[in-house]
């Protein structure tokens, strides 16, 4: 299973490659939208990148609650296949 | 109507001869061929292997995460229209957004996104297609990013009549202007569609040459030995505004856009009308609506793709639309360089004609070793010269269902 820094990194990456942000300033504090202009269809590409990325689904219903990096490393870290 | 005159205020372009419009005009001028064989491996398989790809990649100029937003073409689009934008010195903010429009023609639209989304539906599942994959793929996607990256918000509009779409984009831009809906117009075409499934396509129609041993070679428009053209990509924007608001800013002037003519064959989906007639008929009328006497056109920038029907067709229209006044004409076809880029050729074609009145220079067609002997014409074989003092061209452009479209063009 990945630590939660992992994760963050993971993530980091990933909203590097589908947004252009540079991945040390991708903090869990961050929110998506407003700090990382992420907007709605980048979010998709992020979600569904991050489900291959760490072996969790993501329910569409899910993504409108992960507001933050934060919100999205908790997710992933409490449903990852133990 | 109102009689507002147009004019040309800033050209851009990406093409299989130079990356900008100077780097393309030198190329054109020195006779050039952007024709080369395909190095990817599905090109193999294929009955044409040959295309003209662009001279200089657009990850190369464009920004990574705005180019993984853009299907190909409208990269493409994006590199050419901010180059005229720049040209013509707009970049500073001297147009008013609500009076700026934007017609970018294409002729097949997103295809490489389309085909390459299928593959990963096929392969890895509806989950993994690209959220993207839409805003990418629809036709109108190069002239909405065009219309996001200048702020333009009077019509945004994308012209679609296969080959003749550039064109088209054009006539449209002029038609804004003189209807008074705009001052500033951004008109051009893209194409992006060197992918197997349009190369098999396009060879099924008998449409391409198969001269893959010679790429250079292959586009040889009214030779004797043409057999089809060569599929080309990128995109070519202009600047197009009213005289009054051009001459307000105190902005440079290539040539006047002085009128259109647009026609349908209704003859056969994929066929010339053999006598051109419908050819005839938007030159005629691009001349009217320009005032433009046939005495007074020097130089033709034919559509002339090197298929054995259509160049002969063209050759017929043109005499019959200058009433046998075709002594004082040089033609050329930019086509045998740059091979044929669909919904962008009508506009790489005009900024071909619109400088070679403004340098009083034709560039020569390539490959005219034998000419087919029914043709009249004088085309230009080498570099030619243009009388001076107020002169005129026409651009032509014909598409795959029977569109018509001619440009009328006077020196500034």
């Amino acid at each position: 299973m990945a630590s939660t820094e992992e994760i963050r990194s993971g993530l980091a990456d990933i909203v590097n490659e589908v947004a252009g942000i540079p991945a040390d300033e991708v903090q869990l504090d961050k929110s998506f939208i407003d700090d990382l202009d992420v907007d709605s269809l980048s979010m998709v590409e992020v979600v569904v990148a991050a489900e291959e990325t760490f072996g969790v689904k993501i329910p569409d219903d899910e993504v409108k609650n992960l507001k933050t990096v934060g919100d999205a490393v908790a997710f992933i870290e409490s449903n990852q296949a133990a | 109507m109102s009689s507002q005159r147009v004019v040309v205020t800033g050209l851009g372009a990406t093409s299989p001869v130079g990356g900008d419009v100077p780097t393309t005009w030198a190329a054109l001028l020195a006779g050039t061929s952007g024709a080369r064989r395909l190095t990817e491996e599905w090109a193999d398989q294929l009955p044409v292997r040959i295309a003209a790809r662009v001279a200089v990649e657009p990850l190369e100029v464009l920004d990574r995460v705005k180019a993984r937003r853009l299907d190909r073409s409208g990269q493409f689009a994006l590199i050419a229209a901010l180059e005229a934008w720049a040209d013509a010195d707009l970049d500073t903010g001297s147009a008013d957004p609500e009076r700026l429009g934007v017609a970018i023609a294409s002729g097949i639209g997103g295809v490489t996104t389309l085909l390459s989304n299928y593959d990963t539906l096929l392969e890895k599942g509806p989950r993994r297609v690209s959220p993207l994959s839409i805003p990418m793929l629809m036709p109108n996607s190069p002239a909405a990013n065009v219309g996001l990256a200048i702020g333009a918000k009077a019509g945004v509009h994308t012209p679609v009549s296969a080959c003749a779409s550039g064109n088209e984009a054009i006539a449209h831009g002029v038609d804004m202007i003189r209807l008074g809906r705009a001052d500033v117009v951004v008109v051009g075409g893209t194409e992006a569609a060197i992918h197997p499934l349009p190369m098999a396509a396009f060879a099924q129609m008998m449409a391409l040459s198969k001269r893959n041993d010679a790429p250079e070679q292959a586009s040889r428009p009214w030779d004797a030995g043409r057999d089809g053209f060569v599929l080309g990509e990128g995109a070519a924007a202009l600047v197009i505004e009213s005289a009054e608001h051009a001459a307000g800013r105190g902005a440079q002037v290539y040539a006047e856009v002085a009128g259109a003519g647009i026609t349908a064959d209704s003859h056969d989906i994929a066929q010339p009308d053999p006598v051109g007639y419908g050819a005839t008929r938007a030159m005629r009328m691009a001349l009217k609506e320009s005032g433009v006497e046939p005495r007074e056109i020097v130089h033709i920038n034919a559509h002339a793709t090197s298929t054995p029907q259509g160049d002969i067709a063209e050759c017929l229209a043109i005499t019959t639309a200058l009433d046998g006044r075709i002594d004082q004409v040089i033609a050329t076809s930019t086509k045998s360089m740059t091979g044929h880029l669909l919904g962008a050729a009508g506009a790489l074609e005009s900024i071909a004609t619109v400088l070679a009145l403004r340098d009083r220079v034709v560039p020569p067609t390539i490959n005219l070793d034998d000419p087919d002997p029914t043709v009249k014409l004088d085309i230009a074989t080498t570099r030619r010269t243009l009388p001076s003092g107020d002169i005129a061209a026409l651009n032509n452009s014909f598409g795959f269902g029977g569109h018509n479209v001619a440009i009328a063009f006077r020196s500034a």
